[in-house]
């Protein structure tokens, strides 16, 4: 087998970083959902509110990214 | 699934290398990449919607013209209504960010293109453009009331040092999530369709399975490129709004 | 997956040296778009749409004062057609009451000289009847008078008329 202990540490490490994308997806998810249930209960404003959606999606979106770049990270820069 | 060399050998990020268009192998400042090509097609692409579109200047807009109308009152909404009526001196400024993020990511999905805002120098950059003309901004206009941005004036005194900190970091902590948001998002659905492309590569036979994946992710890249300009655009207007009316 | 390809880091993002490059280029390029459009694109979208709107607007307000005098004109015909009509009820009552005064005045005359004429012809009646009684009376008289001589009486002529206004009067009684 060739590599080393370093580099088996660095891909498992960056398979477990790829779980907080899940969490990402729960927080959009989240996000998405109560504007969908806002709306169909007020749908008149809720045109009005789609920037807050998308600044809601990006805020939650960001962190699923981190756990990503964690992943990245680990698997090319380390 | 494995191929002739043993194993799958895609290189899913090498699509992200800067390379000199005109051979050489070194990479200086002033060298003709392939950065500057795409930014510059960028920077046509802008010519051709924005000043060529608009060129009849006609009462009833072709098509072309409409499209321009259409960002353009698109964008000037955004700052009006997020930043306050006051912010629109800086439309123009909100504007070419928005063009050039835009630009970039839909150029970038061509074929064999290469994506600036993937990098985190460029989308560093521009946040940290961002971030330094907002802070700056807030401190002429407001002087050190500004930093009344962090002391929140409705929480009980004694959590306002610790929601302070909290905001502070929360303050620092923007261009790196502004920039990073961007750059992952490109680099990650680029580097998603090139291996599920190498997929297609090692499979042989069944080689239409993950280009119908690729397919459809080019759609779902396509939303995330006009979703992710958008949302670049929107934060800067709200760090305008930050700067401009801080006690909110 | 990709293995690190030697000594040259793996992810082409972090790979410092190219930094100045991507830099400088998008530097430039920012200022040049900002420069499109703040010198040229902004201004001119910006004026086609304050025109467009103006344009509009002004269509609006034009198309307002036309319905006003539209209004106007629809009211003006209407009281024009209204002042019409009280002038030809004026005149029809005009007429209605001349036509009224020229038949008073026929039917005042025909009555007149309808009176004139019954009364005329009741004098005249009147004038027939007296000769008539009288001739009448003197027939009676006369033929009395015949018949007593026939019988061969010598009868007195006053007592005769006498007699015989006598039986006129009880007859016709």
């Amino acid at each position: 087998m060739e590599g080393d202990l370093v580099q088996m540490g660095a891909y498992i490490g960056a398979g477990l970083a790829c779980i907080g994308m899940g969490g990402a997806g729960i927080g959009v998810g989240h996000v998405a959902g109560n504007y969908l249930s806002g709306a169909l209960r007020n749908p008149s404003a809720a045109p009005g509110q789609t920037a807050f959606l998308f600044i809601g999606i990006a805020f939650a979106e960001a962190l699923g990214i981190f756990s990503f770049l964690v992943a990245l990270l680990l698997m090319f820069a380390v | 699934m494995a191929d002739a060399n043993g194993g799958l050998n895609i290189r899913p990020m090498d699509q992200f290398e800067v390379r000199p268009l005109f051979g050489g192998d070194t990479v200086g400042m002033f060298t003709i990449t392939n950065v500057t090509l795409w930014m510059a097609l960028a920077v046509v692409s802008v010519v051709l919607l924005m000043v060529v579109g608009s060129r009849g200047r006609a009462l009833v807009p072709t098509r072309s013209q409409s499209v321009a109308e259409l960002t353009y009152s698109f964008i000037y909404k955004m700052v009006e209504d997020v930043s306050g009526k006051d912010a629109v001196r800086f439309f123009p400024y909100v504007m070419t960010i928005f063009l050039f993020v835009f630009f970039s990511n839909v150029l970038g999905l061509i074929p064999f293109a290469f994506t600036p805002t993937s990098h985190i120098a460029v989308t560093a950059v521009l946040a940290l453009a961002v971030f330094i003309t907002v802070t700056v901004l807030g401190f002429v206009l407001h002087g050190t009331s500004f930093l009344k941005l962090f002391w929140v004036d409705s929480a009980p005194l004694a959590l306002r040092p610790v929601l302070a900190l909290i905001e502070l970091i929360s303050y620092f902590v923007r261009p790196v999530s502004h920039s990073i948001r961007l750059a992952g998002a490109m680099m990650a659905g680029h580097a998603v369709a090139k291996v599920f492309a190498g997929f297609a590569a090692a499979l042989g036979a069944a080689f239409f399975i993950p280009i119908l994946a690729v397919t459809a992710l080019y759609a779902l890249e396509l939303l995330v490129a006009v979703i992710q300009a958008y949302v670049f655009t929107i934060l800067t207007c709200v760090y305008l709004k930050d700067a401009l009316h801080p006690h909110h | 997956m990709a293995e690190p390809n030697g000594n040259a880091p793996g992810m082409p993002q972090l790979d410092f040296s190219t930094f100045p490059n991507q830099i400088l280029w998008l530097v430039v390029t920012l200022v040049v778009i900002y420069l499109i459009l703040s010198r040229v694109a902004l201004p001119r979208i910006g004026s086609v749409l304050a025109e467009r709107a103006g344009t509009i607007s002004n269509d609006i307000a034009a198309a307002e004062t036309y319905k006003q005098q539209a209004a106007e004109a629809e009211a003006a015909y209407n009281r024009a057609l209204e002042e019409a009509r009280a002038a030809a009820h004026k005149v029809i009552e005009q007429a209605r009451a001349d036509i009224q005064a020229d038949l008073d005045a026929a039917i005042a005359k025909a009555d007149a000289e309808i009176a004139a004429r019954a009364a005329e012809s009741e004098q005249k009646i009147a004038a027939i009847r007296e000769s008539a009684t009288e001739a009448v009376s003197q027939v009676a008289e006369d033929a009395a008078q015949e018949i007593l001589t026939a019988f061969g009486v010598k009868a007195d002529a006053k007592a005769v008329s006498t007699a015989v206004a006598e039986r006129l009067k009880g007859g016709t009684a």
